[in-house]
């Protein structure tokens, strides 16, 4: 083997981190997507009207076989054949938000059930409104086991990035795949890369373990 | 979430008939994606058998006493959950073999994906082990059992059958992982989807049909979770 | 005195900055029934949790017919006992749980066939015709083909019994045999457990709250409170008469309980 370090620090790192910017603002992007779609799924799935509920469910369960890979691939594709003309950055976080939308909703929805029933009835009890049991009595509850759920599901979602290298995102595996195509070295820049993912994911998961640490110790507070 | 066998078959009753629906458009194709389908199961059935292995190896070397099996098994796990499969799967084509060894695309696919869903894997058995109740690890050690008879016997069964569920869950994942071995110069479903629709153009057709595909593999494994399920909860009794 | 089958020496268990167990020494003979009782957190089942090793002690040691259980003599000195020692020691030794702890996915049958093969070596026919014997004298012959969870917790602990029993123990150990047991089921784990202490030569050391149940088959009582004994002696004189006030407002508490 033989590792370059000149090669890594002047060649490989300056390319390789504009495509970590590229990774973190798919990730974040696709994530807010997939929170405000998993929200409307979660609420068509818990609807009462039952075609909706029932079309909501077939989705999620759809969605929950197909790969990522063919979603983006679908989307990059048919776009344009019916007239829309997104950058490949943003036909990624459209992929990603789409894709990641059912796992997010079936995440909110555990929240809210493992909200005793007996809280609903509470605050029907009390005469509480619509608006006040959710903000007051139903979501602080709800809350607590759902951030970790999406917090590894953002983690996940950083660890899908790469694919939209298929399609040409700049993130941080094309600019590495860039490089070896050029250069004709493989180990620097994919070792970077890997060793990168493995901080990062590292990191955020010894972060979310904090927050849900911390979000516990209020929660027992409260009690 | 129960599903009859109704929901694989009618699927696969409608796949049949396009395969033998030899018309027009569709048989343009169809054969191809068809060859592509069993890349995807040569590679995804040994993966998910060398999956489980690993599982059960690396959860209980987690739970080790013995400190450098720990702390290899926590190594494998933290490394092979951090970084996403599409790296290790370039990584273990791309630069192994600057490290001497070579690897053969289908082997690179194999160990890639086994090794990745095996860390995940590890996770799920150490937990299920976890659940046993601790009063089951008591009786095995006033009962003199020893290490083998105590796992291989006693606590691993009750822990697969905790298992199951999330287990379901990962092999579906690993199934969907499979996706990605293009990376490695395999032509698997999605890959040869691609393919057909640079050469034919018939994007909704196609994709329609891969996703059809990848719904009913995903089906089967989840049908066969949930029986496997209701077959160990009958045996456990009237818990 | 008999032979002395079980010697606690000055054994001390802590949790952090909690003595559980404070330098306790305890002699059973060979053959006699010893039930501690005592109020809730005063170490009682942590004395049978040391004596079965599933908890280490800080200090002190425990023997079994004179042998070091914990400890173990290596090159004239006295070291942790290893994993072999623990399992040769172990085999002298039988505990009962409060919980059952029935292995939920073997049949009753299995349950006590199964370990004396996996442990001792036994011959899988030997082993069969022993747990019938046994299941057929704790009254559960019948329900050999079972699983745990179809049976009631009177009939898991039966079982449990004769899975203990199956493994040839000189010892036995009942941790709260009954605690777990709905009222009407209480009598018949009972009085399988007060054959065991009349008809055979076991040495039973047990924690109950049932402290009739302990009068009538008990060669000694020790009254525990705070990691200590506090007052032992037959049952006629702990229970009937004891001189200790720690005692006797226990047993007053107990009473109005019932």
């Amino acid at each position: 083997m033989d590792w370059r370090w000149d090669f890594t620090f002047d060649t490989v790192m300056p390319r390789i981190l504009p495509g970590l910017w590229v990774t973190i603002e798919v990730t974040f992007l696709s994530f807010a997507l997939s929170l405000f779609l998993g929200l409307f799924l979660m609420i068509a799935k818990r609807s009462k009207i039952r075609a909706l509920s029932l079309i909501a469910g077939e989705f999620i369960e759809f969605m929950r076989g197909m790969p990522l890979l063919v979603v983006i691939f679908f989307l990059f594709f048919m776009l344009p054949e019916v007239d829309i003309f997104l950058a490949p950055f943003w036909t990624g976080v459209l992929a990603m938000g789409i894709y990641n939308a059912a796992p997010a909703a079936e995440i909110m929805r555990g929240g809210l059930q493992a909200v005793p029933k007996g809280q609903w009835e509470a605050a029907h009890v009390l005469n509480y409104s619509t608006f006040r049991t959710w903000r007051h009595i139903i979501l602080p509850q709800a809350i607590g086991p759902v951030v970790p759920g999406l917090g590894n599901l953002l983690i996940l979602a950083f660890k899908e990035t790469p694919l939209l290298s298929f399609v040409a995102v700049p993130e941080m595996l094309d600019a590495a795949k860039r490089i070896t195509s050029e250069t004709y070295r493989f180990t620097e820049p994919l070792t970077v890369v890997g060793i990168l993912f493995l901080i990062l994911s590292l990191g955020s998961a010894l972060l979310i373990r904090l927050v849900e640490r911390h979000m516990l110790r209020e929660y027992h507070h409260a009690k | 979430m129960t599903r009859s066998p109704i929901a694989i078959l009618v699927p696969l009753a409608f796949m049949a008939g396009l395969y033998f629906a030899v018309f027009s458009p569709v048989s343009q194709f169809l054969p191809a994606l068809l060859k592509g389908l069993t890349v995807t199961v040569s590679v995804a059935v040994p993966s998910i058998l060398f999956t489980y292995v690993i599982s059960i190896a690396a959860g209980l070397g987690r739970l080790s006493t013995v400190l450098p099996l720990r702390w290899l098994s926590a190594v494998y796990i933290e490394v092979f959950r951090g970084v996403s499969l599409l790296v290790i799967l370039f990584w273990l084509y791309f630069v192994l073999p600057e490290f001497g060894l070579t690897l053969s695309a289908y082997t690179a696919a194999f160990l890639g994906i086994s090794l990745n869903a095996g860390a995940y894997g590890a996770e799920i058995v150490r937990g299920a082990v976890q659940a046993v109740p601790r009063g089951q690890f008591e009786a095995c050690v006033t009962l003199n059992l020893t290490l083998w008879h105590k796992y291989g016997r006693i606590i691993l069964p009750q822990a697969l059958v905790i298992a199951v569920p999330a287990m379901t869950n990962m092999t579906i994942e690993l199934l969907k992982g499979t996706a990605l071995v293009s990376a490695v110069t395999l032509v698997d479903l999605t890959a040869a989807g691609v393919r057909q629709n640079q050469l034919t153009y018939q994007t909704v057709e196609i994709f329609s049909a891969l996703a059809l595909v990848y719904f009913c593999l995903a089906q089967v494994i989840r049908v066969s979770g949930t029986q496997l399920e209701q077959v160990f909860n009958r045996h456990l009794g009237a818990q | 005195m008999q032979n002395e089958k079980i010697r606690f020496e000055g054994v001390t268990k802590r949790y952090g900055s909690l003595v559980v167990l404070d330098q306790l020494n305890l002699s059973i003979a060979e053959g006699e029934v010893v039930t501690i009782i005592g109020p809730s957190g005063s170490g009682k089942t942590t004395v049978l949790r040391c004596l079965m090793t599933l908890e280490s002690i800080e200090d002190g040691l425990i023997y079994i017919d004179g042998e070091p259980l914990n400890k173990m003599e290596r090159g004239g000195q006295m070291v942790p006992a290893s994993t072999a020692h623990l399992r040769k020691m172990r085999q002298k030794l039988g505990m009962v749980f409060q919980s059952f702890n029935l292995f939920p996915h073997l049949t009753v049958l299995q349950n006590c066939a199964e370990p004396p093969v996996m442990a001792m070596g036994v011959g899988r026919n030997e082993a069969r015709e022993r747990a019938i014997d046994l299941l057929n004298m704790v009254g559960m012959g019948d329900k050999q083909n079972h699983y745990p969870a179809q049976l009631s917790g009177g009939q898991q602990q039966r079982v449990a019994i004769a899975r203990t029993l199956a493994m040839q123990p000189e010892i036995l150990v009942f941790d709260e045999p009954t605690s777990a047991l709905d009222p009407e089921t209480i009598e018949e784990v009972t009085s399988v457990i007060r054959s065991l202490a009349v008809k055979h030569s076991y040495t039973i050391l047990m924690v109950t709250h049932q402290i009739d149940f302990a009068h009538d088959i008990s060669d000694r009582i020790c009254f525990f409170d705070k990691g200590r004994i506090v007052e032992q002696g037959p049952p006629t004189s702990v229970i009937d008469a004891p001189v200790e006030p720690r005692t006797q407002q226990f047993l007053r508490k107990v009473a109005q309980a019932r």
